[in-house]
């Protein structure tokens, strides 16, 4: 087949690109060949033009077992345990086709976890759909909810935590972002660097079929006579086989047969292959008459760029061929030596008894393009609120109003679909500020949750990637873990455009200032660029995965009021920043202004002491104050528990919407017993800590001074109604 | 006592029983579906996960593995036999208890804690619990919805062969307490000799203040001798 | 009138239930078993004898709701 200029563009290649491709092959490749380039050189296994912001992030730490590069993290949460974790998006599959492309990125989160030898523990997952009015929102709900569901309940393992937004920047263009959590051994994790020559390279897993062939696969059919049978087709997840892959590769791990384990994702046999060669420095020889086929004649184009689900390579140690073959037969796993590695450091493909292609190693992987793109500053946007307009309004039914919205309605209606029980370690299911999962038959557990803000982003990239990452250590404090590392998916628009490209480096400026100052750094990760149709740019939308470490667990921390008559308190100092605040953009869809500033100083200082605080048992709840600030705070504390709360109004009031619905940052409530409220208020004062008395907990009514009362029962309604009526 | 899990391709709560009855002190084995013997055992359990997938209907295919036939052997001579959740849709489709579990009523997978009734607690397996106890347990499934023929519902009543109920915290047993659709909102059932229970919620999930509570103890106390 | 629908994973499109369903006829012995794909029939009555408009119709509601044009294929056929 003659490759044109029309065939490379449609393999996502420009034509300097291709040049590159000749010079380094030396001649023109062959469409095999091109088709394998476009895979390993385009935005997602090559990051090309996010490389260089990436680098700025910090990756290490003494936590840090294996940052960024790997299939997954790695951290150390002691006495021989390691968590391994991850987050990925699945954005472009879930649109297309909601059910298998949540379950699909579900599927594929989880391989990336147990490949480096992790049995996954826990799944999170942060979704955003568009204006809940948008013609296709509600079946995009139903469908990526029932994924995630289907996936993660058939192979158990418990979904205990994530985020669902609705905003109409997401209207063509959902978000589904999944995590999984996984518990090694720290002393028996794989890696996906080959070693050694002459090894065999084996495939497990489903066979190979025409799935989610790459954008490239347009062209293909294009070029077939039979191109209706040949379109390129949705990927379908088989939670089924996953589970079995599982277990067989688990069951392998046990002892010292693997040297390396990758699991075919993007691009699946080509990236795989390359990756594991490219790491170990050396190359790799497949035959491709032997690869396992769902249909018949599939070409080796169609193998080599086929994203069939729930498939893995492994390289064996010499003489671990039988034994392992047994195992993937007792779990009724196709497993095929399907070639070896080689020392010549080139990607040998066969079949039929002819080499088909030959690229070197290198070419596919660090001689891949890296893009240095035009960005541009976002200025931080101009002050502009009036508050005089408030006034007229009612401080309960903008609280009403808000409950009752969608964004910050009562999700059961979504968590009660996916099984969040299995494995009998959760100790803390959605709903609070962050999961807590035991390490199972231990004493210690890891808390675990996902944050976003987009409008924060997208009015200042810098605030908004720094405030993402404060909000996620935030929520872990709150239910007491310290927080160890998060992985980050950083869905953003289209990288060719300069302000696009400016959000992407500016979030990850903010990102980098957090985690460096909070030690908090970044071990995995993922980057979706091109969200987005006809121009029309998502917000840039960095989603943050953290994970925190609870040494030993005795009473598990959560943001629910305990008991009658306690004192309740206020961490952190309250200014009544309004600008890019829930309450404006529910109550006056008022989406103008700047986000709230963080103080990393504060930040740190506060957490560090609630920290402090629940760990000497002071304390009976706590809550992070974030989206909706203080009283929609106060009003989840209620809704779970049943209590209320009498609440003073502040002395020296600026504007009574501006104290109860600004979002500051850096506030924590504390619900504190009168017995040990001066010890708490010592510990406070001590460090320095600014702190505000502001009320009690009562039965029943939710009270602020002279301003509202609302029953608690009321309050629970309001927030149930939204998922009931949509 | 000595226990038998039998494990199947997509069985996910083996582990969660086996940690159970190890903590209430049985001798537990696991076993292969592969296997074509079992091992002596007093309690056979037949753990919830999603054997072979679901697919086809949920337990048809488990329904027709090699080591049921010898679990149905022994559960025809009297050994006790518990299936939960996926377990009990595997019973009935090997005929050991009657009835069949339809999708849920409202189409969806339901995951939360319900309460249930004990109903009749003459038997080996609830011996422990109180008639008309309030249990608090977690269902997590996608088909619990239990269904079966009017005889066999009167059979059922008659022969007090139901073990549990869906109600509300008060013991209302209504519709509104019915998180599935289950006729006379069933929740566990026994088969005629009374050495057989299948229920849609987990015990095993219930064992444990820390994770949740722990009605579900006396359960795997009353089987112990 | 009366017409049926059969529905079926596109071909390509991969049938983790048929593959289970297959495997399992194979274990019980039915050797000869090649390929078993999944799918779902539906049966639908209308009243209008204007044949080429009801096929209309029936196509209409295949597309509208009873098909997942992504991965499924399906096939209308008159009955009575």
């Amino acid at each position: 087949m003659e490759i044109n200029e029309k065939l490379v563009k449609k393999h996502g290649l420009s034509l300097e690109e291709y040049s590159s491709i000749k010079r380094l092959l030396g001649r023109d490749p062959n469409f095999l060949e091109l088709g394998i380039f476009s895979a390993m050189w385009n935005e997602h296994c090559s990051y090309k033009s996010s490389r260089k912001h990436l680098k700025i992030l910090p990756t290490k730490g003494k936590q840090v077992i294996q940052g960024p590069g790997e299939n997954a993290g790695v951290i150390d949460i002691g006495d021989n345990d390691a968590i391994i974790f991850k987050i990925e998006s699945h954005n472009h599959p879930s649109y297309i086709e909601p059910y298998q492309g949540a379950a699909t990125g579900v599927g594929g989160i989880l391989r990336d976890v147990f490949t480096m030898g992790a049995r996954p523990i826990a799944l999170l997952n942060s979704i955003h759909f568009g204006s809940p009015k948008h013609f296709k929102t509600k079946s995009l709900l139903n469908g990526v909810v029932s994924g995630i569901g289907g996936y993660g309940n058939c192979i158990g393992i418990p979904t205990v935590a994530g985020e669902t937004k609705f905003n109409s920047t997401y209207n063509e263009n959902i978000l589904v972002n999944a995590m999984a959590v996984g518990h090694a051994k720290k002393d028996k994790i794989f890696y996906s660097k080959a070693k050694g020559i002459n090894k065999s390279v084996v495939y497990v897993g489903s066979k190979t079929g025409r799935d989610g062939i790459h954008g490239a696969s347009m062209a293909s059919a294009e070029f077939d006579e039979n191109s209706e049978d040949k379109k390129p087709t949705v990927q379908v997840g088989d939670p089924f086989t996953e589970k079995l892959l599982m277990e067989a590769c688990l069951e392998l791990m046990k002892d010292n047969s693997v040297i390396s384990i990758q699991d075919m994702g993007a691009a699946g046999l080509t990236s795989s292959s390359v990756e594991m060669a490219s790491k170990g420095e050396l190359g790799i020889e497949l035959n491709l008459d032997k690869v396992p086929c769902r249909e018949d004649n599939m070409s080796p184009y169609e193998m080599m760029l086929s994203e069939s689900q729930e498939r893995m390579l492994i390289i064996l140690e010499d003489g671990k061929e039988n034994h392992a073959r047994k195992i993937f037969e007792k779990w009724d796993i196709d497993f095929v030596i399907i070639g070896k590695t080689t020392k010549d450091n080139n990607l040998l493909l066969r079949y039929k008894n002819e080499i088909v292609g030959k690229i070197p190693i290198e070419a596919l992987a660090s001689k891949a393009p890296i893009y240095d793109r035009k960005w541009t500053k976002k200025k931080l946007p101009k002050k502009k609120i009036n508050s005089k307009k408030l006034n007229k309004l009612n401080l309960k039914d903008a609280m009403i109003k808000i409950l009752s919205s969608p964004n910050h309605s009562n999700k059961s209606w979504i968590t009660d679909q996916y099984d969040q029980m299995v494995m009998c370690d959760t100790i803390q299911k959605s709903g609070s500020n962050a999961a807590i999962i035991r390490v199972h038959g231990k004493e210690k557990a890891i808390a675990v949750s996902v944050d976003s803000s987009a409008n924060y982003c997208k009015a200042h990239p810098l605030t908004g990637g720094k405030q993402i990452v404060c909000e996620n250590w935030r929520n872990l404090i709150s239910v007491g873990s310290k927080p160890l590392a998060i992985t980050n998916c950083l869905n953003f628009g289209n990288p060719e455009n300069p302000e696009i490209m400016g959000e992407f480096a500016e979030c990850l400026i903010g990102i980098k200032e957090s985690c460096e100052f909070l030690n908090y750094p970044v071990v995995s990760g993922n980057v979706s660029f091109y969200n987005g149709t006809n121009n029309k740019n998502i917000w840039p939308t960095p989603v943050i995965g953290g994970v925190g470490l609870i040494d030993k667990l005795t009473k598990p921390m959560n943001h629910l009021f305990k008991k009658d008559n306690s004192t309740i308190i206020i961490v952190g100092k309250t200014f009544g920043h309004l600008e890019q605040s829930v309450f404006l953009e529910e109550i006056y869809s008022d989406l103008d202004g700047q986000p709230p500033e963080i103080n990393l100083n504060n930040e740190k200082n506060n957490g560090e002491i609630v920290l402090d605080i629940i760990k000497n048992n002071l304390v009976y709840a706590v809550h992070d104050i974030s989206q909706g600030g203080l009283l929609v705070a106060l009003a989840e504390m209620c809704i779970g528990s049943k209590l209320g709360a009498n609440i003073r109004k502040p002395k020296k009031l600026g504007n009574i919407f501006e104290y109860f619905f600004g979002e500051d940052q850096s506030r924590y409530i504390l619900e504190v017993d009168k017995k040990n409220l001066t010890k708490v208020e010592k510990l406070l004062e001590n460090n320095n800590i600014f702190y505000e008395d502001i009320g009690y907990t009562q039965r029943e009514k939710l009270e602020i001074e002279k301003e509202m009362t609302v029953d608690i029962k009321d309050l629970c309604e309001i927030n149930n109604q939204w998922y009931k009526n949509y | 006592m000595n226990s038998t899990v039998i494990v199947f391709p997509g069985s996910n709560c083996d582990r969660d029983i086996a940690v159970a009855l190890e903590k209430m002190q049985f001798k537990n084995k696991m076993i292969w579906h592969k296997e074509t013997k079992l091992p002596k055992s007093d309690l056979i359990v037949i753990p919830g996960g999603f054997s072979y997938g679901d697919y086809l209907r949920s337990g048809a295919i488990a329904g027709k593995s090699l080591i049921i036939n010898e679990v149905i052997k022994v559960a025809n001579q009297g050994c006790l036999v518990l299936g939960i959740c996926n377990g009990f849709q595997i019973l009935t489709e090997t005929g050991l208890l009657k009835g069949v579990l339809l999708r849920n009523k409202n189409l969806k997978f339901i995951n939360k804690d319900v309460n249930i009734k004990v109903i009749d607690n003459n038997n080996k397996f609830l011996k422990k619990y109180k008639n008309n106890q309030i249990l608090k347990i977690n269902i997590a499934h996608n088909e619990g919805n239990f269904f079966t023929n009017k005889d066999h519902l009167k059979e059922l009543n008659e022969k007090k062969l139901i073990a549990f109920k869906y109600c509300d915290e008060n013991g209302e047993i209504n519709e509104d307490s019915n998180p599935n659709g289950s006729i006379d909102n069933i929740a566990g059932i026994f088969n005629s000799k009374k050495n057989i229970l299948g229920m849609m919620p987990h015990p095993e999930r219930m064992i444990d203040n820390l994770v949740s509570n722990t009605d579900g103890t006396n359960l795997f106390s009353s089987l112990l001798n | 009138m009366k017409f049926s629908i059969t529905i079926t994973l596109k071909k390509d499109v991969l049938d983790p239930q048929g593959k289970v369903v297959q495997n399992t006829l194979q274990n019980l012995n039915f050797k000869n078993l090649k390929n078993i794909r999944q799918g779902k029939y539906f049966e639908i009555e209308v009243n209008n004898d204007d044949q080429k408009d009801v096929e209309k119709k029936i196509d209409e509601m295949c597309k509208k709701l009873l098909v997942n044009l992504i991965i499924e294929d399906y096939k209308i056929n008159k009955i009575s």
